[in-house]
């Protein structure tokens, strides 16, 4: 099985997405990435519980924040897929990179451009 | 614990609009626990205003400082080389260290990220709830270990009024009527006949309304 998606996507490894934390995915926008997406195992299969469910929680903080200062809450996303679903992860994938796009830069960028 | 929640983030932005350096300056003690202004929190509202910043083109300095409490002189002072640099603090401290940090930086704006709710518990996590007014003279020990001041609307002495139904107050079915947890309590204490006792007129010249309160201990002073 050779799946393609887009080559611009950086995979971050945890352990668990319960080790991602709300300030991990602001950091992330706050160095200047685009987008970020969570991908976690399915709800209900989370080898510590609950690692998965405090991610998609931390994902829902990130995006109030990113919308409430004008970055947009739509450039984090959660996805939840089990390890033999390789298909879906390149289709997520495929569709992060697509949103993004249409989304363009993080707005940060732009801003420090013309601050310089 | 004193409990308190954040600021909405543009309300802090709007408050911080002049200020070029800042010190976003947390708490380890009450607003920790309940993740509102601890050392996370200061991570969090920092990134996002120097995002913020960044997205609007403008240079501002952002730092984070996060002292054991803002209510001692000797933590308060751990910042003292350093605040001359800023042009302004964003303190997630409760009302106390604001004020405090106001008092001994007086040349400083001092800005409050968060709104200090109540002194209260942490029945779970995300969800903190009422237990004491801080009025001066604890009954608790008459009303067995349940706060009628802070817990029932009316703040009765001598309960329930017409208005609890069910174990509810009137004001939300939510609310658990005091004198009903009161009175439940004080019949598996095996003290239900304490009830009958009427509790006389509350000395409420310890409360707020004798004014701002002190308390001196003159046997630990030096």
């Amino acid at each position: 099985m050779r799946l393609n998606y887009p080559t611009d996507i950086r995979i971050v490894r945890v352990p668990c997405t319960g080790k991602v934390d709300l300030l991990h995915l602001l950091r992330a926008f706050e160095k200047g990435a685009d987008g970020v997406c969570v991908v976690g195992c399915m709800e209900g299969d989370c080898h510590f519980n609950s690692g998965n469910l405090r991610a998609r929680k931390r994902v829902e903080q990130a995006q109030a924040i990113l919308d409430t200062i004008g970055i947009g809450g739509q450039r984090v996303q959660m996805y939840n897929l089990s390890s033999g679903e390789g298909t879906l992860f390149a289709q997520y994938a495929t569709e992060m990179h697509t949103r993004i796009i249409e989304l363009g830069p993080n707005p940060i960028r732009a801003g420090q451009r013309e601050a310089a | 614990m004193i409990v308190a929640d954040k600021k909405p983030v543009e309300e802090i932005i709007e408050q911080i609009r002049n200020h070029h350096h800042l010190l976003i300056l947390g708490c380890n003690e009450c607003v920790t626990v309940c993740e509102a202004g601890g050392k996370k929190e200061v991570g969090v509202l920092a990134s996002a205003l120097r995002m913020y910043a960044m997205k609007e083109g403008r240079d501002v300095k952002i730092d984070e400082v996060t002292l054991e409490r803002q209510c001692d002189h000797e933590y308060l002072e751990e910042i003292r080389d350093r605040i001359d640099q800023y042009d302004a603090v964003v303190s997630l401290a409760c009302g106390v260290g604001v004020q405090f940090m106001a008092e001994k930086y007086h040349d400083k704006p001092i800005y409050p990220g968060v709104n200090t709710t109540f002194l209260g518990a942490t029945e779970k996590r995300g969800l903190w709830t009422e237990r004491c007014q801080a009025c001066g003279s604890c009954i608790l020990a008459s009303t067995g270990g349940i706060c009628p001041v802070s817990r029932c609307a009316k703040r009765l002495l001598n309960g329930p009024c017409g208005g609890s139904s069910k174990g509810s107050c009137e004001i939300n079915r939510e609310v658990y009527c005091a004198w009903q947890l009161i009175i439940d309590r004080l019949k598996a204490l095996g003290k239900l006949d304490e009830y009958e006792e009427i509790c006389p007129i509350k000395d409420w010249s310890t409360d707020r309304a004798g004014g701002p309160r002190k308390v001196v201990r003159e046997d630990v002073q030096l």
